[in-house]
Parts: C-alpha cells; structure tokens; sequence
C-alpha cells in the first residue's frame, strides 16, 4: 500500500433540504480493503453516491489520485476506473446476465468481446452466473443477483470498487461465496471501499476501518485494532454488533 | 488467477418465462371480431387495414414511449413530427409528379422512400432544435413539461400552416398503388400491404437494434435504472438525445405513411394521432417498446372493426379498449420494472 486511492475531506451532502453528511473525513489506502461501518442511517450509502456523484458535495473534496472529482458527473468518475456496486445492485432485470456483463465491458461491443481469461476466473468465483449466462437476470435469486452486480464490477479491471452491504439478505452459505470471492480480488490488489453490516464479513476481509455515525466517519483505524478492542466495539458498534458475538 | 474452492450453494434453474399473454390478445381480438363482422372477405379486408394501421402507429409511439421510459420525458409535442413529415410527403411527391404517376411500381415506391427520407432527416433534425429548446429546460418538471411541450406543438401546427398553409392538402397515392387486389373474395388495398412490409422491417429493426446492439442495450438499461447506466460509466444524456432523435425521426416516417393512409393532410393531423399514440403507449406499459408495440395491433384493429361495425362508437372504443387493459394490468399490457 502506498498513501490513498481516495480520500473525502470534510465532504457535506445535502439531499433535498436534508442536510445528510456533516463533514466525512474518509481515507481509502491504495490496494488494501477498507470497511465503511455503521449503524443503519448513519450516511453509509450517501456518502458512496457522493463519491460516485449521484449526489453532489454541497462542500469538501473528493481526491480520487489527488484529483478533486467531487464536481463530476457520474458517468466521468466511473470512467476514472471506479466501480459502483449500489445497495439495490443495480442489476437490469430485462437483460440476461450475459448483456448485464457486456453494457458492464465497456470497452468490448458485445458479450462476445469480453476478456475471455477475466470471464472464466469470474465464473470460477461465482459458478451460478455461467450456468444462467443466457437468462434474463430479474429470474436469478437475490444471492444470484447479488453475484451478478458484483461480477459487473469486476469484468474489466479497476481501480477502486465500491460495494454497498454486499450480503444483505443472502444466505449463510453465499455470503460464505462472498467472502471467497472477495479475497480473491484482494489477491488482485485492487482497492475496495465496502459498506457492510456484517461484522464478521467485515473482520474476515478488512484491512482498514471507519465508522461511520450521523452523517460524520467518527472512528477510522485498522481492522486489526477494531477487532481486538470488544470495548471499542461496544463503544462504536453497540448492540448491532452485540448479536454476532 | 485461480478460482477459490468454494462450492457453490444448490440452486434451481430459473424457469425462462416469455408473458405471451398480452400479444394474443391480438389474435383474439382479430377472431373475436370475425363473427361479428359476419363476411369473411370483409372481415380480411379490415384485418389488414388494421395491421396497417397498428404498425403505422407503432412507428410513431415507439420513440415516444422510450422517450418517457428513459427520462420520464412526457412529449406532447410528439405529434408535431408526424404532421412535419406528412406535410413533406406531400411537396416531396408532389415535385416527384413524373414518378408518382408512372405505372410503374418501381418509380412509384422510389418516390415514396425518397418522401421518407426526406421526412425522417428533416422531422430528425427538427427534433433535435426540440429537445434542445423546449425539452431540456423543463427536466424533471413535470407539469411545465406538459405544458411547454403542448405549447410547442401548437406553434408547430402554426408554423406548417404558414408554410404549406391550413387547408387540407391531397395526398394521393403514387399510381401502381391505387386500388386494391383480390385475396381470394377479399379486396386488400395495395397501400396496406406495402405498408404493413415496411412497418414490419421498421419493426424488425428497432427490435434488431433494441437486442443485438449496445446502443438498444443501453436504452433498455436505461429504461430500467438510468443512474445505473451512468455508474457504468455511460452518458445517458447522449443516448437520450439519439433516442429522441430516432423517435421524431421515425414519427417523420410514420406521417408519411399515415398521411398516405388517409390519402390527405390536414395541420391537425399531429394532434388527431396525438390521440391514438397516447393510448397505445399507456397501454403497452411506459417505456415499453414490445408494449407499445402490442398496443398498437389492438387499437388499430380495433379502430378499423368498430369504425365497420358500430361508425359511432368507433372513436370511443379504444378509450374502452384503454380502460379494460388498465383494469387487467394497471401499468400496461408490459410494465417496465422500475428501479
Ligand atoms: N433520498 C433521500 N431523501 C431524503 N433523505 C434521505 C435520502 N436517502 C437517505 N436519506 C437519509 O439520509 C440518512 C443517511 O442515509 P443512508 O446514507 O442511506 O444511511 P446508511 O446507508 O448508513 O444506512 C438517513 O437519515 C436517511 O433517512
Ligand atoms: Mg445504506
């Protein structure tokens, strides 16, 4: 790891007339995983649709490469090389899971085009996407689903991913998948920001950690320290977190 | 890169399930009209005079409705391009004379696609000023939308009246396609089936460009999830801009084809057909290309047996055929699954 990928320093969001971020103060470290937690409500996924400019910073920076990008539009800053995994997935539901992977390629024409290597390693990670290749994606299950908006995001490579709360609702054994596909991508070196409520998933993967609350990152740090503080753990994550110990 | 060694969780093998149900309605329709219609060859007659006319509106409402399904842009104006091209037809043809009368067919269909690409490239070019003036500054606001797009359509209707002025203006067709031919005891307009060939390549190529091309990727993903299709890195604004292109070209295309349907012009055209292509977008689903697709078979079949069976509630009956769809499927014979 060498210095951030990214950073967001005092980043305000307003949405509508809410005043939703109060100052994030955010560092993701280059090459490593880093673990955005939470209580539910605290501006998680507002603060990665403001890094991904689906809202806007109403004030602060966002460095992406040292760059200020918090002025550009969507489509500019996931040009940069970053992808977006939303909370909802995203996932075209009218589209087969073949055309989902080929709008996902930009640079290949049609699914055809896709790297050939990169695709099978995708479907070493999650096998249920060779199997239903050519069915439209809104018949796949919700870990399938899930599978697919993850695999979107990796089929050409990246810089930085964003995953927001990748195991939401998905059972014990493909969250299990989950994990195993993404330390695999931490194999790859690339940098990835999640958001997740899992404390486990978070503690198996994360390299560094914030915490987020009421709009403001109030504690960041590594995994390491996090995990082996249960004080601070109560302090930061409180009950949420009670039910996994 | 190596895969992990996880084995994957059981899982069942999603059915592939095609909704075939809405489009035979179309079928049914067409059977269920035939009893009441009584004489088979006139129960022909209007089958095909329906499929004309259905895939004529298609045309037109296709643009539309992907219009509203990717920017929730409701265009009243739309009907503007339908007149824009109709009206072009009829100084293309008319400067045609020499084509338009030789009996052959050949001559005769060359000036006709000549008058289409005329009316696509002006009604496309048109659309273009269109979307860049009146449609761009309401973005999002609904109701000054609707306004400002009726607004334009009747400054359109103006201006072609200043142009080709407001009297109707005859349209006749070219001579080898006057007439009708015998299908067994069945008299079938020649223009009908020339334009039931072209409505069906025009459908064949939306729907080839709808599935086999990024671009039609796109404008379906986009359809679904717009914010999506930027987080992938691709402008949705570019692609709505070409759509609403495409779409007034081809209302341009349909004008034509429509104004040759009625052999005559009138500035209210736009407006009249306005009408018609509203109802079938609705009920083909917002945003749904297929729907609308559907939607126009029904009305235009429907137009034709209800203007043969019952003149007077012929008008009438695609706003019932409307409402009895929306009852069965409140968002349209194909909902667009939003986000
Ligand atoms: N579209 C919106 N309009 C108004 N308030 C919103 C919107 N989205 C999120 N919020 C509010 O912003 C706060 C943070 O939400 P969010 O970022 O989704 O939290 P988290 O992802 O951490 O659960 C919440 O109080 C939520 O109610
Ligand atoms: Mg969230």
């Amino acid at each position: 790891m060498s210095g951030a990928l990214l950073a967001l320093e005092g980043v305000h969001t307003h949405i509508g007339a809410y005043h939703i971020l109060h100052g994030v103060h955010l560092t993701v470290p280059r090459g490593g995983l880093t673990v955005l937690l939470g209580r539910n409500g605290a501006g998680k996924t507002t603060t990665l649709r403001t890094i991904m400019g689906l809202w806007r910073a109403s004030h602060g920076r966002v460095l992406f490469e040292g760059a200020d990008i918090a002025a550009r539009a969507t489509p500019e800053v996931a040009r940069l090389g970053i992808a977006y995994v939303p909370e909802n997935m995203g996932v075209f539901s009218d589209l087969t899971v073949e055309e989902n992977m080929a709008l996902a390629a930009r640079g290949a024409r049609r699914a055809a085009e896709i790297d050939r290597a990169r695709l099978e390693w995708i479907f070493g990670l999650f096998p249920a996407l060779r199997k239903f290749w050519l069915h439209p994606a809104g018949l796949l299950s919700g870990g399938q689903k899930q599978m697919l908006a993850v695999a979107r995001a990796i089929v050409e490579p990246r810089k930085l991913l964003i995953v927001d709360e990748p195991t939401k609702g998905l059972a014990p054994a493909i969250v299990q998948n989950m994990v195993s596909a993404f330390r695999e991508l931490k194999r790859t070196e690339t940098t990835i920001l999640l958001v997740e409520q899992n404390f486990h998933f978070a503690r198996a993967l994360g390299d560094t950690v914030a915490v987020m609350d009421d709009g403001r990152v109030v504690h960041a740090g590594t995994m390491a320290a996090l995990a082996g503080d249960e004080a601070l753990q109560q302090r930061l994550l409180g009950l949420a977190l009670a039910a996994h110990h | 890169m190596e895969a992990p060694a996880v084995a994957p969780a059981p899982e069942a093998l999603p059915k592939v399930r095609t909704d075939l149900l809405p489009l035979l309605l179309v079928p049914l329709l067409a059977l269920a009209a035939a009893p009441l219609v009584g004489s088979f060859p006139t129960w022909v007659t209007l089958t095909v005079a329906g499929i004309a006319m259905g895939l004529i509106i298609f045309i037109i409402a296709s643009g539309l409705t992907l219009v509203f399904g990717l920017m929730d842009v409701l265009n009243f104006g739309h009907g503007v391009f339908i007149a824009l091209g109709a009206f072009l037809a009829t100084t293309v043809l008319g400067g045609m004379a020499d084509w338009t009368a030789s009996q052959s067919l050949a001559a005769n269909l060359a000036a006709i696609f000549a008058a289409m690409a005329v009316a696509m490239a002006v009604a496309g070019a048109v659309g273009m000023a269109f979307e860049r003036v009146i449609i761009r500054p309401v973005y999002g606001q609904h109701l000054k939308q609707i306004l400002i797009t009726m607004g334009g359509m009747i400054v359109g209707e103006e201006l072609i009246k200043v142009i080709w002025g407001p009297q109707a203006i005859p349209l006749p067709l070219p001579a080898a396609l006057r007439g009708a031919i015998l299908i067994g005891d069945a008299a079938v307009e020649k223009y009908r089936i020339v334009a039931v060939v072209i409505g069906l390549a025009v459908f064949a190529a939306i729907f080839w460009v709808l599935s086999r091309t990024k671009a039609g990727l796109l404008i379906r993903a986009g359809v679904q999830d717009r914010e999506m299709v930027e987080a992938l890195g691709y402008r949705i604004r570019r692609l709505f801009v070409g759509v609403f292109v495409a779409g007034s070209a081809l209302a341009g295309l349909g004008g034509v084809m429509w104004g040759l349907y009625q052999q005559s012009v009138i500035p209210q055209i736009g407006a009249q057909v306005n009408i018609l292509i509203f109802i079938v977008i609705i009920i083909g689903g917002l945003g749904s290309a297929g729907g609308s697709f559907v939607g126009a078979l029904l009305v235009g079949l429907l137009a034709n047996y209800a203007g043969f069976l019952a003149p007077k509630v012929a008008l009438f009956s695609n706003i019932l055929l409307m409402v009895l769809v929306l009852l069965w499927r409140p968002q349209g014979l194909y909902p667009v699954a939003k986000r």
